[in-house]
């Protein structure tokens, strides 16, 4: 159990490349604490960097107050599960869980009652004499989790523990990981792309965007009150729908129509110093078809659009409904790389941006025909185009 | 695990198709099959058949069979386990150095980050020098007279005396043999994951922890591979003795004695015998290297690649 405390910590790889950029992160005893960022933003860097394995370029690193740069991995008392699982060919299940202690000249029956404790926790008992090229994708992967938590260490990095397993035992694991950290309650540091498994998992969540620390927070923080263009767009799915927009009188007028900002957006908007030009953000599930409203709360509190439905898909509990809309799309440096993260960067068939949103199961929406729609004013964000800040930030 | 009930016991029955590729492999394998037989079966079991008769060049009209009179001559004889044990006494020594040089070779060149080629190819000179060029070499480095080796340790005419001559052809085996274990072991350090060790870093283990319990493991079918070429390779060791000493002072190998018996007295049925003694004695080794190593054997794997 420790605390890790981030000061200022910098990689630059001796190629020139700076991985990590004066990351100031402090992470709580006990804490399950989330990096989450695009492909080389500087995740495993900055995970390997905790661990040891990588030497940091400047700042400091401490575990429970003391400075731990210079300290070898082995010093440093910390267990980590890596996404190859790592685990040793030529030991059984049992000899590779045993490996840390042995090593640290245990004695053998505390070995053995560690082990099959370990063993027991991760249901891995009936395998214990196996060799991991026999074992299943999720077996492997508890190994590993079971190498890391025999020796009860200060703190737990896994480096996408998960990415290797198919997507119905990825939800599966992620469960259990999350009640073993709870069990437990050893500080972990969990690194991941998948902004799921971040929201789902982490106490506080770390977004990363090429080397530097946007935002720290709880996940439904960050999900409500994203610091910027990068957040938003990262955190939640189907994620936020961008609009460029001009901002008015107390009113911000975008390709979806006028909307009549309410008092609290307004008074944040106006404290920022917004610019004329700005991004309009609003997440799926602020729309809702108005056929299902109170024609009178509809127009209070929000505005309407009609647009003609170009996919509809019905998850059972929810109604998803895509349209697109006319006009610019909102261009700013962030929402071209998170583009390019997930891979729809110009896809470009379609003039006009996408509009994802998400509608009650009850409403009548049908595929090419036209729908009326609302949208909550209140939930509105707006973004500075050219800093990617957001000017709604509550914080 | 339960599903091995609904397995099959007899063999399935292969499909019309299955079968056709099959015949297609063996006639695709044939040719190489049968020069295969030609060039090494067909030696073998001549050499076999010469070594079941009194068969003398020089006196050509006594060829007769004689059973295993001849294997009963070789192996009753000083001369043959003389040599036995200096090929024996060789081998192990040069393998074993080679192994440990080879090793730090291979690492240093694994982790050398600037120059890579060039260490390599530094390295592999002595391999590509022609045995009996190097083995010259190392004739005039010790001889009496130009011996600029001798005169530096001070030495009399080492390679009169048994033990330095020996010290010597084993020097000169090392010398040369040393780069190929270095590559060979090489190939082997690109099968051990970095992950790997750096989870033994994680999990505890210092350089030489990570060494012993991670690395060595898990490129043991490498080590393998290595030291069986090499000790197959030193148990046949000829050149180098052939020039140093000429196996004089109880210096030949089993080789230099077949080579003597075979080439220089002429006697076919001796020669044979002691090729065929050879032979054998290389199938033991290779027999013991893949029954010792059990599991680990080449191709035979399933825990080494993950
Ligand atoms: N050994 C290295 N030498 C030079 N640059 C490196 C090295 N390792 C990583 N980098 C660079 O540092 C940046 C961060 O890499 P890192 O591996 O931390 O990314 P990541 O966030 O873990 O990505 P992924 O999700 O793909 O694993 C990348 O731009 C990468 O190119
Ligand atoms: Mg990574």
């Amino acid at each position: 159990m420790a605390e890790i405390v981030l000061d200022k910590v910098s990689k630059r790889y001796p190629d020139g490349a700076l991985a990590v950029s004066e990351a100031d992160i402090t992470i709580a005893d006990g804490e399950f604490i989330i990096l989450v960022g695009p492909s080389g933003c500087g995740k495993s860097t900055m995970l390997n960097m905790i661990a040891g394995l990588e030497d940091i370029s400047a700042g400091e690193l401490r575990i429970d107050g003391e400075r731990v740069n210079e300290k070898a991995p082995k010093d440093r008392d910390i267990a980590m599960v890596f996404q190859s699982y790592a685990l040793y060919p030529h030991m059984s299940v049992r000899e590779n869980m045993a490996f840390p202690l042995r090593l640290a000249k245990v004695d053998d029956a505390t070995v053995r009652r560690k082990v099959d404790e370990a063993a027991r926790i991760l249901d891995l008992t009936q395998h214990l004499d196996r060799k991991p090229a026999n074992l299943s994708g999720g077996q492997r992967q508890r190994v590993a989790m079971g190498r890391a938590i025999v020796r009860n260490p200060k703190a737990f990095l896994m480096d996408e523990p998960l990415s290797n397993l198919d997507a119905k035992l990825r939800v599966q694991m992620r469960t259990s990981v999350s009640k073993l950290q709870k069990q437990l309650a050893t500080t972990t540091v969990y690194v991941t792309h998948d902004q799921t498994e971040a929201m789902t998992l982490g106490d506080r969540v770390v977004v990363l965007r090429s080397g530097k620390v946007q935002q720290i927070g709880s996940p439904q923080f960050l999900y409500d009150n994203p610091a910027n263009l990068f957040v938003a767009g990262f955190i939640g799915s189907p994620s936020m729908n961008f609009l460029p927009g001009t901002l008015g009188e107390g009113e911000l007028m975008t390709a979806l129509g006028p909307v009549t900002l309410s008092d609290r957006v307004r008074r944040l908007v106006e404290a920022a110093g917004a610019p004329r030009e700005v991004i309009a953000g609003i997440r799926p599930e602020h729309f809702e078809d108005v056929a299902l409203m109170d024609a009178d709360h509809a127009a209070r509190s929000g505005s309407t659009f009609t647009a003609t439905v170009d996919v509809l898909e019905s998850m059972g509990s929810d109604k998803y409904a895509y349209f697109t809309v006319e006009g610019e799309t909102a261009a700013s440096a962030e929402l071209d790389e998170l583009a390019a993260d997930s891979g729809t960067a110009d896809t470009g068939a379609t003039p006009g941006s996408q509009l994802v949103t998400r509608l009650s199961v009850t409403s009548h929406a049908r595929e090419g025909e036209p729908l009326d729609v609302w949208f909550d004013a209140d939930k509105v964000q707006v973004f500075d185009p050219s800093t990617g800040r957001n000017l709604t930030y509550a914080g | 695990m339960s599903h091995v009930l609904d397995r099959p016991s007899t063999k399935p029955v292969l499909s019309e198709g299955k079968r056709a590729e099959r015949r297609l492999g063996w006639l695709l394998c044939a040719p190489a099959a049968i020069v295969m037989l030609a060039v090494t079966a067909w030696p073998i079991i001549y050499s076999v058949w010469l070594s079941l008769q009194r068969y003398d060049l020089r006196f050509p009209d006594d060829r007769q069979f004689v059973g295993l009179a001849n294997y009963a001559a070789v192996l009753s004889n000083g001369y043959w386990w003389t040599a036995f044990g200096v090929t024996t006494v060789i081998t192990v020594v040069s393998v074993v150095i080679e192994l440990v040089l080879g090793m730090l070779l291979a690492l240093a060149m694994h982790r050398t980050l600037v120059g890579r080629g060039l260490v390599r190819t530094v390295t592999l000179i002595p391999y590509g020098i022609v045995t009996v060029v190097a083995a010259f070499s190392w004739f005039y480095a010790w001889n009496s007279d130009t011996g600029y080796l001798a005169a530096l340790f001070g030495a009399e005419a080492p390679l009169t005396q048994r033990i330095p001559s020996l010290l010597i052809i084993i020097l000169a085996e090392v010398w040369k043999t040393t780069p190929f274990m270095a590559l060979l072991l090489m190939a082997g350090l690109a099968l051990v994951p970095d992950d790997l060790l750096r989870a033994a870093s994680m999990d505890g283990a210092n350089a030489w922890q990570r060494f012993t319990r991670v690395m060595l493991p898990v490129m043991k079918p490498a080590i393998l591979v290595a030291l069986l070429f090499r000790t197959l390779d030193a148990f046949r060791i000829f050149d180098n003795i052939f020039i140093l000493t000429k196996g004089a002072n109880d210096t030949s190998s089993v080789s230099m004695q077949t080579y003597n018996n075979l080439i220089r007295g002429l006697n076919l049925g001796i020669g044979s015998t002691m090729s065929v003694l050879i032979f054998v004695a290389v199938a033991i080794i290779a027999f013991v290297f893949v029954k010792l190593f059990g599991a680990s054997a080449p191709g035979n794997d399933p825990g080494g690649k993950r």
